[in-house]
């Protein structure tokens, strides 16, 4: 038999039915629409925030309430996350290895923040520790400011970001089982020998991208942060906050290179994400044999 | 190390896993736990083990309250149905785990731990594997693994909840006469969980039949098998012909007929009557009993199968009985059958 008669059809790939042509026209529009929604409007951000040269960039960025915004940016999101990790890695487990009344009641609670509009989130903060909130009078007696400073602004942002960290981990958990641990258990390990050797090697991966996902919305809200933060300039605005204001007042240039940074950490989230996955999906394939 | 279990019982909301389970261990015994899945074994080895406690019930240690002790505490050594090793640390890690995490007032040095480490490998056979990932061993090789982690720290007692159980026929076979001979060689107290009989029978001193939570019997493995305490036993250790009788006045009635066989003295009332598939004996027709038409005759070695049908009166029904070679049966032929060695359980259902 001659082996011509069995070349594969170069039209032939696979088993799919559907013509190049239909397929051709499905990518395209897909690159299309992502060009012109998200790959256009971040160029410009970048292009906008160089238009008058690098110098007028780096001095956008280096101007006191530019640094001021940044420094709270980043207390801000430090203060979050590292409340989210201890608290989003307790309620994981909670929810993950124990059976308990009200399971289903807390699953819904830590989805919260997540349905609710980071306005109405901001809101809740103001009625409840503002000067006629529920707890305002006992603060002001006290002299503790949370409204308009630091604190209400973490508080409110470490609301916003609750979820990330514990939905990354639940079903990661769920999945693990708790059969790893009582194997440590019975081997003779502590309560934290267990935890530190056996369940956070098992879902570091994990935790770090609920990390990361938790920090870039901590750095990027906007809403529940903007009700809070009561907008003293140079004291408490957050880089979000401090590009809507260089935008109200035409200052463009300077907007942009803000924003720019936001977009950076946009870009570096996204990179940092898909090689996170990455690791994820090779120890599900791992557990899987 | 021995081991008394008292009167444990455990439920899982309404459902009772344990009811009334007492057993003893003697030290150094190897132990198999048998019954079908869902009978309460892994339960059973998990409150032993402390990873779960029993609603009521006490579990001793050479004497000693168990329940008062953690898992970590009891110096127990469990290999798990689906062995949980740590997947993220290599099969060396796996197994010098148990060491690395005792306390600093005993803990051995880095060197005499790998030096233990290397040793259990061996006795596994798998020293080769040390730098490998759980997720690349075979399924034998994670079990053997999966021991070899569990007597590291020297337990005074080992648990291995169905050893083999994802094995194909002729590993398990291997790894059964190699968990003989390393019990000969460590002598630790060991329980050993199966649905398998032939593997129960085979590795164990004395085999422990449970169902539903329960124990059925216990026993060494010739007389679990030879003389079956209840029905239940019967029908799972070895396979055995099952037939409904009636008995009145010391008469075993199959569907109206009477039987030429011995009732034992005191049985009463509907009952069945079982018998091992060897042990029903090819007589000629009309000896005073079972009757039956042969449908079907296989002969593998020395043995023919031959499905027969019964005729009780009420119908047929279709027993599979195991007959020497000596005397060809074929299909069509109208044969009687003697059972030589039977046993009658009074019907509870
Ligand atoms: N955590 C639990 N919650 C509720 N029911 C449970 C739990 N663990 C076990 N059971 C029930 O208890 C019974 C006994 O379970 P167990 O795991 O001891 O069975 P087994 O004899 O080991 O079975 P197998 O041979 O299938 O492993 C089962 O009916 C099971 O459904
Ligand atoms: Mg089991």
């Amino acid at each position: 038999m001659s082996e011509a008669a069995f070349t594969i059809p170069l039209d032939r790939t696979d088993a799919r039915t559907e013509p190049r042509w239909v397929r051709g026209l499905l990518i395209g529009l897909c690159g299309l629409f992502l060009t012109v929604f998200i790959v256009l409007p971040l160029t410009i951000v970048f292009a906008e925030a160089l238009a008058r040269g690098g110098q007028a960039y780096l001095a956008a960025l280096t101007e006191p309430e530019a640094l001021s915004a940044i420094k709270l940016t980043l207390t801000v999101a430090a203060i979050s996350v590292g409340l989210n990790l201890v608290f989003g890695l307790i309620a994981a487990w909670a929810v993950a290895k124990f059976e308990f009344p009200g399971k289903t009641l807390l699953i819904t609670l830590i989805d919260l923040p997540f349905s609710v509009s980071p306005v109405i989130s901001g809101l809740v903060f103001v009625l409840l520790f503002g000067g006629q909130g529920f707890l305002g009078p006992w603060l002001q007696d006290n002299d503790i400011q949370l409204l308009f400073a630091l604190p209400g602004i973490a508080l409110a942002t470490t609301f916003v970001t609750f979820p990330f960290v514990s939905r990354a981990l639940i079903p990661l958990m769920q999945e693990q089982g708790t059969a790893e641990e009582e194997a440590a258990l019975s081997l003779g390990a502590s309560g934290l020998q267990t935890f530190f050797r056996v369940t956070l090697p098992n879902i570091k991966w994990g935790l770090l991208y609920g990390v990361l996902l938790c920090n870039a919305r901590a750095m990027g809200e906007f809403g529940a942060v903007s009700v809070v933060s009561g907008h003293i300039r140079g004291e408490t605005n957050t880089m979000p906050l401090l590009v809507e204001i260089l935008y109200n007042e035409y200052q463009f240039v300077a907007a942009f290179a803000v924003a720019s940074l936001l977009a950076l950490l946009a870009l570096i989230t996204l990179v940092a994400k898909t090689i996170l996955e990455g690791q994820l999906d090779e120890g599900r394939q791992a557990r899987e044999h | 190390m021995s081991i008394e279990l008292k009167n444990i019982v455990k439920r899982f909301g309404a459902f009772s896993a344990l009811n009334n389970v007492d057993l003893t261990i003697a030290d150094g015994e190897l132990l198999a736990l048998l019954g079908p899945s869902g009978s309460g074994k892994t339960t059973l080895l998990r409150i032993i083990a402390g990873l779960d406690w029993p609603d009521s019930g006490s579990v001793s240690f050479d004497g000693e309250n168990a329940l008062a002790r953690g898992a970590g505490e009891r110096q127990v050594g469990f290999v798990f149905q689906h062995y949980a090793l740590f997947r993220h640390m290599t099969v060396f890690e796996n197994v010098a785990f148990g060491l690395r995490v005792q306390p600093r007032a005993i803990r051995k040095d880095e060197a005499s731990i790998r030096a233990r480490v290397k040793e259990l490998l061996d006795l596994v056979q798998l020293d080769w594997l040390a730098d490998r990932y759980p997720s690349q061993l075979s399924g034998g090789q994670r079990q053997r693994i999966a021991l070899a982690r569990a007597l590291a720290t020297e337990p005074r007692i080992l648990l291995l909840d169905e050893p083999f159980g994802a094995l194909d026929a002729k590993v398990r076979k291997e790894l059964r006469r190699w968990l003989r001979s390393l019990h000969e060689e460590i002598h630790v107290t060991s329980v050993f969980v199966t649905h398998d009989q032939e593997e129960a029978l085979e590795v164990a001193n004395r085999v422990v039949v449970m169902d539903k939570g329960r124990i059925e019997q216990i026993g060494k493995p010739g007389e679990v098998y030879d003389s079956p305490a209840t029905a239940f036993v019967h029908g799972f250790i070895g396979e055995s012909i099952v037939l409904p009788v009636d008995i009145q006045d010391g008469v075993i009635r199959l569907g109206g007929t009477p039987l030429n066989i011995a009732a034992e003295c005191g049985a009463a009332g509907p009952s069945k009557l079982f018998v091992r598939r060897h042990d029903m004996q090819i007589s000629p027709p009309g000896w005073g009993g079972l009757e039956g038409t042969v449908r079907r005759v296989r002969s593998f070695g020395p043995i023919q199968r031959a499905d027969i049908a019964l005729s009780d009166g009420q119908g047929e029904t279709i027993i599979e009985i195991d007959a020497p070679r000596d005397r060809e049966l074929r299909s069509g032929e109208v044969v009687g059958l003697q059972p030589r060695r039977y046993r009658i359980f009074a019907d509870r259902t």
